[in-house]
């Protein structure tokens, strides 16, 4: 097609004679730039293959001078902050809640600790800081299901509540409503006497007596709870399930319970520790 | 081929064949039908991210299911309805052919992708679905599609032999590229067995031939040549036929155009597993996937110069010329993410990069800079030529639809580059005690607002094709829209 080849005004490179539909082409070289570019390019592949592991092989793969593996540098990476970490792992092992509380330094060790454990592990249930959601306490106020010493919150998170674990805290609420315990007029009495309660209020004789029968053995008396069952104060007006009459009388009926892993399961004791520590110092630990 | 048909395709005839252009228009009305439901579902996803709510809590609108939609309408529907459109109407002109087997393949090829994109939305939207991301219809739709890809090669390599020009132009090496290569992609990655003949009782479940780590490579495979052979190689056809048309300037160079074609689809091929960087994907694979795509690097680019240089002496038409205006841009979007991507595939940076929002700029930074672009250029461009009208309804029109989809673009790429690079960096952050500084749901917290600005930028975008849509209704009904004209009258009607 040599016949057809004509020369751009524009560039002054010349077409190569093809033309389709009007579209001819110049027969511009290469850039140089780009070849250049280009070579660079293959040539550090070629180093990369000479160093790291690169190409399949019959019995296995070309390892590369460098001895490069990605399970290696995680491996070497996890055993430097472990070392890193020996000395405080140790002294956290050997010390209590309590003595850690009181030393200012393993404290504050303790708390940066907690602080990202807590983030990643008791955040999605308790929300961010403890802020708590339905169903899920609070951990950021000094009110406190299961008690709120730092012994109390160790034994919590460290065995959890409801679960299989020998060491996890049990306890249930009665199903007043489901089993025939209570008539549902006498729940009605009784959630609104609870009600009242929860205000501060004085409820009716009838609630009053209901309360004090039914109720009271786990609750208190005048409300205030039971750490060692895990019976929730009455007298606050924090709820873990809403507080309304409504909600009252389904939770008299047929009661919710929550449960928590054991958190010991998963997680070192020095870690736990730190959690502890941690959350103790959140809202109001007692 | 003898000398004798050699010489007979190169003799000149001023005859025009009666090229089939009727099933282009069709494939030009779906393709720019699927493109705004495409972008509609995005934009609709996006607004998902930051406000969950929009899921409304039922499974047929949650993300999960949303998501496949939005990607195969805009990849396979808008996407692939360009690719017929343009393939059979470029083939057949730098051919000076008809279309092999004519209306009827046309009209098969037609009617038959559009029912598989409405099988595959419905099956995605009723959840029936294989799990593999960009290859989600089950076995029964990916039997079905293969029978019509065959028809494709079959039609396509048809007109190609029975072409009166002695050559075969560089956009037809890379339909012919796209068009094979896709194929063996498809019936690699999606080799399954149906249940029902392991003595299930589901006829529309599959489970793929492949497992663990060497299901996620085969995955990978396919899914980096989906990109490099459906969106880059199919799209560059595009390029090559309607950048020098419509600039009516001769292709930079020939010779780069073969370099860089034949580089370009040997390397390819083995750069999937840069999406498997640091996973339990073997080194050895994973630096080979790096290397070969950090070698891509100046053959991608090759089809930039090659797109840009053609502007040589035709500069001017950036100005006069909204159609240029698109395709020139998405010859720069195409440039800047195809330097993007080997950058992300190095180790170092993947470990920052890899599983943030990054990710996800970049494949948008391609979607809607390069492959949307060219698309919409070729579009305006057909528009007008397939119904015979003098001119577009408007330019001033196709010029606000690129100032509004090039803002939504800078605006949702800067917004994933921000979010992207903060995320990666809040999750390698180490407090001075070397406690993590963040935990993964503060890093979501603060992604929220980037999310609120990405949807922005996709409304942007989605906003600018309905402006095209109303364009080419407007030209289709033969208005023309009394507007000021742009300095060059030469420049700013379409040309046949």
């Amino acid at each position: 097609m040599a016949t057809n080849v004509e020369k751009d005004p524009v560039t002054g490179q010349y077409t190569t004679g093809h033309e389709w539909d009007g579209i001819k082409e110049l027969n511009t070289p290469l850039p140089k730039w780009w070849v250049y570019v280009f070579y660079a390019c293959t040539l550090w592949a070629i180093y990369e293959w000479v160093v790291m592991p690169a190409w399949p092989t019959a019995d296995g793969y070309t390892k590369g001078i460098e001895g490069y593996s990605t399970r290696g540098e995680l491996a070497k990476e996890l055993a430097a902050v472990k070392e890193s970490r020996k000395g405080w792992i140790t002294r956290f092992e050997a010390a209590s809640v309590e003595q850690i509380a009181a030393d200012p330094e393993l404290r504050k060790y303790a708390i940066a600790g907690g602080r990202a454990m807590f983030a990643e592990n008791c955040a999605p249930c308790h929300g961010s800081g403890g802020a708590g959601a339905y169903g899920y306490p609070t951990l950021a106020d000094d009110e406190w299901i299961w008690g709120g010493s730092l012994a109390d919150v160790h034994q919590t998170i460290a065995y959890g509540v409801r679960n299989t674990n020998p060491q996890s805290r049990q306890g249930i609420m009665l199903r007043f409503g489901v089993d025939g315990l209570l008539t549902p007029d006498q729940i009605g009495q009784a959630a609104d006497y609870v009600v009242a309660l929860s205000k501060g209020e004085k409820g009716d004789a009838a609630g009053t007596e209901l309360y004090a029968q039914q109720c009271a053995a786990c609750h208190g008396e005048s409300g205030e709870g039971m750490a060692a069952l895990g019976a929730p104060a009455l007298n606050n007006g924090i709820w873990l399930y809403k507080g309304g009459k409504e909600d009252l009388v389904k939770q008299i009926t047929n009661p919710k319970h929550g449960d928590m892993p054991a958190w010991a399961e998963r997680l070192d004791a020095a870690t736990v520790k730190q959690l502890a520590v941690y959350v103790h110092s959140l809202g109001g630990g007692k | 081929m003898t000398q004798a048909t050699m010489a007979q395709r190169g003799a000149r005839t001023d005859a025009t064949p009666d090229y089939l252009d009727d099933v282009v228009k069709k494939f030009v009305i779906a393709a720019t039908f699927w493109g705004v439901i495409g972008f509609l579902a995005g934009d609709y996803i996006a607004w998902q991210l930051a406000f969950p709510v929009l899921n409304l809590d039922l499974e047929w609108t949650s993300f999960g299911r949303l998501r496949p939609v939005h990607t195969s309408a805009v990849i396979f529907a808008f996407g692939g309805n360009i690719l017929f459109a343009t393939s059979i109407f470029v083939v057949q002109r730098t051919c000076r052919a008809t279309f092999f087997g004519g209306s009827t393949s046309g009209n098969i090829l037609f009617w038959g992708f559009q029912l598989f994109i409405v099988m595959a939305a419905l099956s995605y939207v009723l959840g029936f679905v294989s799990g593999k991301e960009y290859a989600e219809p089950e076995w029964w739709l990916d039997l079905y599609l293969t029978v019509l890809w065959v028809i494709y090669l079959v039609s396509f390599m048809g007109t190609l032999y029975k072409r009166s020009e002695p050559h075969i132009y560089v956009a037809n090496w890379f339909y012919l590229a796209f068009i094979v290569t896709i194929a063996m992609l498809h019936l690699g990655n999606n080799l399954a067995i149906p249940v029902i003949f392991l003595g299930g009782d589901s006829f529309m479940k599959s489970y793929g031939l492949y497992a663990g780590v060497q299901d996620a490579m085969t995955q990978w495979w396919y899914g980096h040549n989906a990109v490099g052979f459906f969106l880059t190689a199919g799209f560059l056809a595009i390029m090559y036929y309607f950048v020098p048309k419509r600039a009516n300037r001769p292709v930079y160079s020939y010779r780069l155009s073969i370099v860089h074609f034949w580089a370009l689809i040997f390397l390819y091929i083995w750069a999937g597993p840069h999406h498997l960087h640091y996973t339990a994907l073997p080194d050895w694979a994973q630096t080979l996937g790096a290397t070969f795509s950090v070698m891509l690097w100046m053959p991608s680019w090759g089809g930039m110069i090659n797109g840009l240089m053609t502007l040589s002496g035709a500069w001017d038409k950036l100005r006069t010329d909204p159609v240029m205006r698109f395709l020139v841009s998405s010859v720069a979007f195409y440039g800047m993410s195809t330097f993007e991507g080997p950058l992300m595939s190095i180790r170092p940076v993947n470990s920052l990069s890899h599983y943030t929002d990054w990710t996800i700029g970049h494949v948008h930074s391609g979607a809607l800079g390069w492959v949307a672009f060219v698309s919409f250029g070729a579009l305006y461009y057909l528009v007008p030529v397939l119904w015979r009208r003098k001119s577009l309804y408007s330019m001033r029109l196709v010029s606000m639809h690129f100032w509004i989809a090039t803002v939504g673009i800078v605006v949702y790429i800067t917004a994933m580059w921000i979010s992207g690079i903060m995320q990666g960096l809040m999750w390698r952050a180490y407090d001075s005690m070397g406690f993590l500084q963040y935990s993964f749901i503060e890093t979501v917290e603060a992604m929220h607002p980037y999310y609120v600005i990405r949807a922005i930028g996709g409304l942007l975008f989605l906003a600018g094709s309905l402006i095209m849509v109303y364009n080419f209704w407007r030209t289709i009904r033969g208005d023309v829209r009394n507007e000021v004209p742009y300095e060059s009258a030469a420049t700013a009607g379409a040309r046949g």
